[in-house]
C-alpha cells in the first residue's frame, strides 16, 4: 500500500491526513459533544414550558402569596442578565441540597456548615457521593445545567404565556362564566386551548433564543462543543500525532455555521407551525391563509 | 465605616487598574463584595454605552440598505443581520477573539506606516467591536421593521405637500420609524448591557483582573464558596440599570410622541429577549 494508514499519520498529506485527523477519537468526541447539545435542548425545552406555564398560571391566581410568587418569577429575568442566574443557580441548588441531606444524613452533626470561606457538610451527605464512579459526577453536573436553564428559559416561557393568557378575549371568558363554569373549568376548557396561538410566535422566539444559548453549558463546566473546540483547535507541536498550528479560529467557525443552520431550519418549522395553527383562525394571518386558499 | 472608605478608595477604580493592585482573598467583607462588584460595573456600562452610540448609526444604515431596492445594498445587510443574530454571542465571541489572536503580532505594514494590532485583542477594543457589531444587526432588525411600518397615508400625505427626495426621508420617514421602533429599541438596549457580562467569560482575557461585574462576583462565589452574597450584588447593581436606561429611554420614548394626543401614545413596555 502507498498510501499511509490513519495508525501512522506522519506519512499521510492532505485529503487523507485531513480525513484522518477528522476521525480521531478526540474528534469523535467533539461530534458526539453536538449530541449534548440537542440532549439539552430536547431536555430543557419541555420543562421550561412546564415551568412557564406554573408561573403564568401562578401570576393569575386569586392566591395573594402565589400570585406574588408568579410576578416575582415573570420579573426577575427582565432587570437581571441571565448570566448570573446561570451561574447562580447551580451552586445554589448543589448547596441546598447538599445542606438538606446533611441535616437528614447527620443530625448530631454540630458545627456549622459555613466554615469561614469554606462549605462543609458531612461525607454522607455530598453529591454525588464521592465514591460513585465518574460517569455520575458528569450527570450531576448536566442535571444541574438542565435545572439551571429550565428556570431561566421557564421564566420567559411565563412572560411569553402569561401575555398569551391575557390576549385571550374577555368575552370568551366571560361567556364561560355566563354558563356557569367555575373558574377552573375556565382555564381548563377556555383560556389554555385558545392561548397557544397568542403564544407561538413568543415561544418560536424563545425556541431560537434557548438554541443561542447553548454554549453557555461551557460556563457551566459541561464538556460541550465550546469546550472541544477550544481543546481541539488549540496549537499542537510535534509530540502530537497530528500537529498543526493554532486552529481554533476554524472550530469556532464551524460552531457558527452549525448555529446558523439550526437558526434557518428552525425558522422554516415554526413559520410553518405558525401557518397551519393559524388555519381557521379569526386573526389576521387566518384571514390571509383563506384567501389564498381560495383564489 | 471608615475601614469601608479605605475599601471604597482602594478598590472603588480597581477594575480600571486604579488602587490596589492585589484583590481581597481572605476574610472577605460584604463592603469589599460591594465596591469592587460596583467598579466591575465601569465595563458593563462602558460596553453598553460604546455600542449603543455607535451601533445607532450603523443600525439605521443597515435598515435602509435592507429596506433598499438594489440587491447590492440589501443583499449584504440581510446576510450581515441573519449571521449576527442567528448565531450566539458567546461564539461570535470566541470567534473575534480567535480571529483577532491570528493578526501578526508586530502589526501590519500599510504604506510605510506599521498598524499596531495587539491592542485589538484586548477586551476594550475587540469585544467592543464585537458588541457593535451585534448591536448594530439587532437594532437594524428593529429599525427596518418599524420602517416597513410607517402608514401609508404618511408618504401620500407626504407626496401631497411635495415632499420628495431626503427631506421627505429626514421630516417625514425617519422620525416615524424611529418613534415606531424606540419601545422595541428599548428593550435592546436593556437587553446590550445585560449581554455585556458574556465578554470576560468568553475568550477575552481579564488583563490584570479588570474585569466587569460578573467577573468580580464569580471571582467571590469562588473564593468564599457562598453564591448567595455576590450574585444578588451583581443583580441588584443590574436592577439599577436597568432602571435607568428604562428612565431614560422613556424621557426619549415621551419626546418622541409629544405631538400625539395622549392615548395613542405608546408606552414602553420590557419584554424579555434575553441572550443573543
Amino acid at each position: 500500500m502507498t498510501a499511509g494508514t490513519c495508525a501512522d499519520p506522519a506519512t499521510l498529506e492532505g485529503l487523507a491526513w485531513l480525513g484522518c485527523y477528522l476521525s480521531t477519537g478526540k474528534h469523535m468526541m467533539f461530534y458526539a459533544s453536538f449530541g449534548t447539545v440537542l440532549a439539552l435542548l430536547a431536555i430543557t425545552a419541555p420543562l421550561a414550558l412546564a415551568l412557564g406555564f406554573l408561573g403564568a398560571l401562578a401570576s393569575r391566581a386569586r392566591l395573594l402569596p402565589l400570585r406574588i410568587i408568579g410576578k416575582t418569577y415573570t420579573a426577575m429575568v427582565r432587570g437581571v442578565p441571565d448570566i448570573v442566574f446561570f451561574l447562580f443557580v447551580p451552586i445554589a441548588l448543589d448547596q441546598g441540597l447538599e445542606y438538606l441531606r446533611h441535616r437528614i444524613k447527620c443530625p448530631d452533626w454540630t458545627e456549622p456548615v459555613r466554615r469561614g470561606a469554606d462549605f462543609v457538610v458531612c461525607p454522607a451527605a455530598k453529591l454525588p457521593l464521592s465514591s460513585t464512579p465518574q460517569i455520575w459526577h458528569e450527570a450531576y453536573g448536566f442535571a444541574l445545567a438542565v435545572a439551571a436553564f429550565a428556570v431561566v428559559f421557564g421564566a420567559f416561557a411565563a412572560n411569553v404565556l402569561a401575555g398569551a393568557m391575557n390576549a385571550v378575549p374577555r368575552a370568551q371568558l366571560e361567556t364561560a362564566e355566563a354558563y356557569g363554569m367555575t373558574q377552573r373549568q375556565i382555564t381548563r376548557r377556555i383560556l389554555i386551548p385558545q392561548m397557544w396561538t397568542y403564544a407561538l410566535p413568543g415561544l418560536g422566539n424563545l425556541w431560537m433564543i434557548l438554541i443561542k444559548a447553548t454554549p453557555l453549558l461551557f460556563l457551566l463546566g459541561v464538556e460541550d462543543i465550546v469546550y472541544w473546540a477550544r481543546e481541539l483547535g488549540s496549537a499542537k507541536t510535534s509530540a502530537y500525532s497530528f500537529p498543526h498550528p493554532d486552529w481554533r479560529v476554524w472550530y469556532f467557525l464551524a460552531l457558527l455555521l452549525f448555529y446558523l443552520g439550526m437558526t434557518k431550519l428552525s425558522e422554516v418549522l415554526i413559520s410553518r407551525m405558525t401557518a397551519s395553527l393559524a388555519r381557521g383562525q379569526a386573526t389576521l394571518g387566518g384571514e390571509a391563509r383563506r384567501k389564498a386558499a381560495g383564489a | 465605616m471608615s475601614s469601608c472608605l479605605e475599601t471604597v478608595h482602594d478598590y472603588g477604580l480597581r477594575a480600571l487598574g486604579i488602587g490596589e493592585r492585589i484583590l481581597p482573598k481572605t476574610d472577605i467583607t460584604l463592603c469589599e463584595q460591594v465596591t469592587l462588584i460596583g467598579s466591575g460595573m465601569l465595563w458593563n456600562i462602558y460596553f453598553g454605552v460604546l455600542a449603543l452610540a455607535a451601533g445607532f448609526f450603523f443600525a439605521n444604515a443597515l435598515a435602509m440598505a435592507k429596506a433598499a431596492r438594489s440587491p447590492w445594498l440589501r443583499r449584504p445587510a440581510e446576510l450581515f443581520i441573519f449571521v449576527f443574530r442567528g448565531s450566539p454571542l458567546f461564539i461570535q465571541f470566541f470567534l473575534a477573539y480567535e480571529a483577532l489572536v491570528l493578526l501578526p503580532r508586530s502589526g501590519i505594514e500599510f504604506w510605510g506606516l506599521t498598524l499596531e494590532t495587539s491592542w485589538l485583542t484586548r477586551a476594550w477594543a475587540g469585544a467592543l467591536i464585537v458588541l457593535f457589531l451585534n448591536t448594530s444587526a439587532y437594532s437594524a432588525e428593529i429599525f427596518h421593521g418599524a420602517l416597513m411600518s410607517v402608514p401609508r397615508g404618511d408618504i401620500e400625505a407626504a407626496k401631497a405637500y411635495g415632499i420628495t427626495g431626503w427631506s421627505r426621508f429626514r421630516r417625514i420617514l425617519w422620525p416615524t420609524m424611529l418613534r415606531l421602533a424606540w419601545p422595541a429599541y428599548t428593550n435592546e438596549a436593556i437587553f446590550l448591557f445585560h449581554a455585556t457580562t458574556l465578554v470576560f467569560f468568553s475568550g477575552f482575557p481579564a488583563y490584570r483582573q479588570k474585569g466587569d461585574a460578573l467577573y468580580y462576583a464569580s471571582y467571590f462565589a469562588e473564593k468564599t464558596f457562598n453564591p448567595f452574597i455576590s450574585y444578588p450584588i451583581v443583580a441588584g447593581y443590574f436592577v439599577v440599570l436597568t432602571l435607568a436606561v428604562i428612565a431614560l429611554f422613556g424621557w426619549v420614548n415621551r419626546r418622541l410622541n409629544r405631538h400625539l394626543p395622549g392615548a395613542r401614545r405608546p408606552r414602553l413596555r420590557i419584554r424579555p429577549q434575553i441572550i443573543r
